[in-house]
């Protein structure tokens, strides 16, 4: 685990997989695509509606596993002072709030015509717009201070207060009584079970498959670019120190 | 294929706003990412490029 915390050897391996990831997800979203919208069969109760489904859900699923890779980054950080724990936190707190917002509004889209409403204030709702608000909190904190490091502590430790939200997002379906629909996938000793036929989940398995890779192969980027931005702020530091050092007045 | 036609298609039972509209955010949602990541990795690029090249 520790070797990683390097960044050149971490860069070695992610920009190796690089290549591999994207093409998976190219792959998965032209698979997930045409069998989400036109062969899956419509459901018996909601319709044609259902194919909102693969994306909410897909949405839904990111912003859970990414706000869950910022907390144990953070945590890496907080503990270990890894450098490159704090950048992939940095890197994904953008994408976990565009996700998190596409599983509240594609749920609206999908709320007003099968429940009547675009919005009910019940547990899952609410705690995923706190979720989208702790997001947009993350972010508004690590470029809060001049000094980029206090920053970047003060947004890790809000990400691990923060994370206590995750679970009762989660479980908030089968914790109160609420509008929105129960899981429908459930991991077990004996494997995935679900009450929901394959001609459904295959889509969604593929569409929550091509999400994620779309992810890890966009966290690549932006790693790079968190990289040589952090490379350009070092050696313009240091070049005001040679400078200041050489000639002290103008 | 779970449609008569193509117009059968485009009306998602009744359902397009909903359908299509969600499909169509999601579809902005991530090559906005893609394009705003691709772009900043290239401006930081060639500024590091920059940067090296004045120091030389």
């Amino acid at each position: 685990m520790h070797k990683f915390a390097n960044p050149t050897q971490f860069m070695r391996i992610a920009n190796a997989i690089y290549p591999w990831v994207a093409g998976i997800c190219v792959l998965l979203f032209a698979a997930a695509i045409p069998i989400a919208l036109m062969f899956s069969p419509p459901d018996y109760q909601q319709g044609e509606t259902v194919r909102i489904m693969y994306i909410h859900v897909s949405s839904a699923w990111l912003m859970m596993m990414i706000y869950g890779i910022i907390a144990a980054n953070s945590a890496m950080f907080l503990i270990w002072r890894h450098p490159m724990a704090n950048l992939v936190a940095r890197a994904s707190a953008p994408m976990g709030a565009v996700f998190c917002a596409l599983a509240l509004i594609t749920g609206m889209l999908w709320g007003q015509p099968m429940w009547g409403t675009f919005w009910v204030w019940d547990a899952r709702l609410t705690s995923t717009l706190i979720l989208f608000f702790l997001y947009i909190g993350y972010i508004a904190l690590a470029d809060a201070f001049e000094d980029s490091e206090r920053g970047d502590k003060a947004a890790a430790i809000l990400a691990l207060v923060g994370s206590v939200n995750v679970p009762i997002i989660h479980f908030s379906v089968e914790w109160w009584n609420t509008l929105h629909q129960p899981s429908i996938i459930k991991a077990s000793k004996e494997g995935v079970d679900s009450s929901v036929h394959s001609s459904i989940l295959l889509p969604l398995f593929l569409m929550m498959g091509a999400f994620t890779m779309f992810y890890f192969a966009l966290l690549v980027l932006r790693l790079r670019s968190e990289l040589l931005a952090a490379k350009i702020r070092n050696a313009r530091l240091s070049q005001i120190a040679g400078h200041s050092a050489a000639q002290p007045a103008e | 294929m779970a449609f008569e036609n193509f117009a059968a298609f485009i009306d998602m039972g009744g359902y397009a706003a909903w359908v299509w509209t969600a499909y169509g955010l999601a579809t902005v949602a991530l090559v906005g990412m893609l394009v705003v990541s691709r772009r900043t990795l290239k401006a930081r690029t060639r500024e590091f490029e920059e940067m090296k090249a004045n120091r030389k």
